[in-house]
């Protein structure tokens, strides 16, 4: 076991699977001499050459499309869009093609490509620099979606999502680049739609992912204190969802509060809000709340920005209202 | 129309292959009126020395990208009419298991890498594709076809960027019909020769006379060389003609008379029947014992679609991944 960051667990997971397979390649802008703006691809093109790993010019569609088309040949490629925000600009190649190759072939035909969308707030990055836009992908059939909020999960899950035959839309989260945590010397790749009870609770269910991970987990500390027991449910990939682990979780507490990012108006938290709804009803003791970010665009001030995305106060004040609401509604 | 060393049957089986596009397109056009076929149709006819000239050059390890208009290219890689019709038809024979359609028809064993439904949105891939092909050792080279409407976008222009700065064995194969589905060209770009957008990307960019069916080989033979050699990409602009409108049902009113007429003159397929016979060398009988035998094919062809079964309405929840839970779409 190792206490490594989060950058570094992914920059494990990319070497490794570049090591096992000489179709896996990396794509992006700045990613091979300079190593990636935030460092993640810090020496992969020194130790396996430019062709392996291709610096390319400002040109989201071209790279997309290109590791798209290249993995219907076969090549493993690995692109990085080194702000989420950037995807705009490659939507037809991820959503038009990749996505949909698998299905219009009539299963003749895959697209296994891994895409990286560097992801959410950094503080102070503003409208185009900020955005969660899980909710885009996870809205298109034939997209996977995966959401690390640990560099152990970060490394398995980038594993799963280079060797799965779909194509995955791999988050990682700027602020937990330098995050450190334990990873194992020898780690496998981690089965989708497997989610990750990080603290245990028999009050409220709180369910995070990305970064929101580590502000929910404040929240539950917050409430511990006030004798309210949390449970923060961290689903690591959005697409597959891990249903049973929510009915399991909802079958110990009964409440259920989501918290993202992404503006709270069709985000992901509305799907996870419904499945709750139609499958669990009979296990919920309270309505579903949802602690998510402002419809609004990211802000730059800090105190702007504070006030649009959820942090452990709000988070612990949306589970407080459930349990303190929770028996008048049953 | 010089024939560039081509061999009797080459000749013969290059208009054997436009005759069987044109003759399978106007079929299915009546096929769709007849309510055979349910989706959108955009024919090929008046395009076929394009797709026939550009695949002729072509080897089996090659691959390809096509447009809205793909017939034309997928029959000129070899593609099954029986098959292709099927899909038409949407029943569970067809190329795509009735999954995609005119705008989707793939056939992976031909390296026919798909029909696309989005204007330019095979380019990119094309350029991905090649970049596999190199990263394999240059074992074989994509082709991208796209219309004039497609070079306007932005998917075409950083592709050819980052095809040339890469020199990836890619040919991009512009078949300038002058129109933009209902807009002709001079209404949609500042230019009228395509093939000059290649200088910006320092590429080189020849023009081909897209009716000629023997310039439309030899020009994309010679591309194909310098992509296998390692020399780069090639922007080929083949001008030609839609003989219809845009897709079946659009009469193109927008067209002045003059210029159909014009155009319809010079028929590719016409043209290279009469250059056959006058040359002394096939007979106008084999021509038409050529005629005949698509003729017997296509009525196979489309018998083998009425005859294939429709899709099970639940076949609509596969496919979506190649992995499936539990059987099922991915939830």
């Amino acid at each position: 076991m190792r206490l490594i960051s989060y950058a570094a667990a992914i920059n494990e997971a990319l070497n490794e699977e570049m090591e096992r397979d000489s179709e896996v390649f990396l794509l992006g802008e700045d990613i091979g001499e300079s190593g990636g703006v935030f460092g993640v691809t810090k020496g992969l093109q020194e130790r396996f050459g430019a062709d392996r790993v291709l610096d390319t010019p400002i040109s989201e569609e071209a790279i997309v499309g290109a590791a798209v088309g290249a993995s219907l040949l076969g090549g493993r490629a690995v692109v990085e869009l080194m702000f989420s925000d950037f995807s705009a600009l490659a939507m037809d190649m991820i959503a038009n093609q990749a996505a949909k190759t698998h299905y219009m072939s009539g299963g003749q035909l895959t697209a296994p490509v891994t895409i990286r969308l560097v992801t959410g707030y950094v503080g102070s990055g503003a409208a185009q620099h900020s955005q969660s836009l899980e909710a885009w992908f996870t809205h298109i059939p034939g997209l996977k979606c995966v959401a690390p909020s640990t560099p152990a999960d970060a490394k398995a899950l980038l594993k799963t999502a280079i060797r799965d035959p779909d194509p995955v839309c791999y988050f990682e989260h700027k602020l937990l680049y330098n995050r450190k945590g334990e990873v194992p010397d020898a780690i496998e790749p981690l089965p989708f739609g497997q989610a990750r009870i990080v603290r245990e609770g028999s009050d409220v269910t709180i369910v995070a992912y990305l970064k929101m991970v580590l502000d929910a987990v404040e929240a539950a500390e917050i409430l511990a204190e006030e004798g309210i027991s949390a449970e923060v449910f961290d689903p690591r990939s959005l697409v597959p969802f891990d249903r049973d682990g929510l009915r399991r979780s909802l079958e110990r507490t009964g409440r259920l509060v989501i918290v993202h990012e992404a503006p709270t108006r069709g985000g992901f938290g509305a799907e996870i809000a419904a499945i709750a709804a139609e499958e669990y009803f009979d296990l919920l003791r309270a309505p579903i709340a949802r602690a998510c970010g402002a419809n609004t665009p990211i802000p730059y001030a800090p105190e702007l920005e504070n006030r649009v995305i959820p942090d452990p106060t709000r988070i612990a004040d949306a589970a407080r209202a459930l349990v303190e609401a929770g028996s008048a509604v049953h | 129309m010089e024939d560039g060393g081509s061999t009797r049957a080459e000749l013969v089986t290059l208009y054997r292959t436009m005759l069987l596009i044109r003759r399978f397109e106007e079929r299915a056009a009546e096929l769709r009126q007849e309510g055979f076929i349910p989706g959108f149709l955009h024919p090929y006819i008046g395009q076929e020395a394009v797709a026939v000239g550009v695949c002729a050059a072509l080897g089996a390890e090659d691959v390809i990208t096509s447009t809205h208009r793909g017939h034309g290219h997928m029959l000129a890689r070899g593609a099954d009419p029986r098959r292709m019709y099927a899909e038409l038809y949407a029943r569970v024979d067809g190329y795509n298991r009735a999954k995609g359609g005119s705008l989707h028809m793939i056939d992976t064993g031909l390296g026919f890498l798909g029909a696309n439904g989005i204007v330019g949105g095979g380019i990119p891939l094309a350029t991905g594709a090649g970049l596999q092909r190199k990263r394999e050792g240059n074992a074989g080279v994509a082709v991208s076809f796209f219309g004039d409407g497609a070079t306007n976008q932005g998917a075409f222009h950083e592709s050819l960027n980052l095809a040339s700065l890469w020199k990836l064995p890619v040919l991009y194969v512009c078949e300038n019909n002058l129109y933009g589905e209902f807009t002709r060209q001079d209404k949609h770009q500042p230019m009228t020769d395509i093939a000059r957008r290649a200088d910006s990307y320092a590429m080189p960019g020849v023009v081909a006379d897209g009716n000629d069916v023997l310039d439309v080989l030899r020009v994309a033979r010679e591309a194909r060389a310098r992509a296998a050699a390692g020399e780069g990409p090639t922007l080929i602009e083949a001008k030609t003609y839609r003989h219809r409108g845009h897709y079946e049902g659009d009469m193109g009113a927008y067209r002045p008379p003059d210029e159909v007429r014009e155009w319809l003159a010079r028929d590719p397929i016409v043209t290279f029947g009469a250059w056959l016979v006058e040359r002394g060398s096939v007979p106008q009988g084999e021509l038409n014992e050529i005629a005949a035998r698509i003729e017997n094919e296509l009525e196979d062809a489309a018998a083998f679609a009425d005859a294939s079964p429709h899709p099970q309405p639940d076949e609509a929840l596969e496919d979506v991944y190649r992995d499936t839970y539990e059987g099922m779409a991915l939830r």
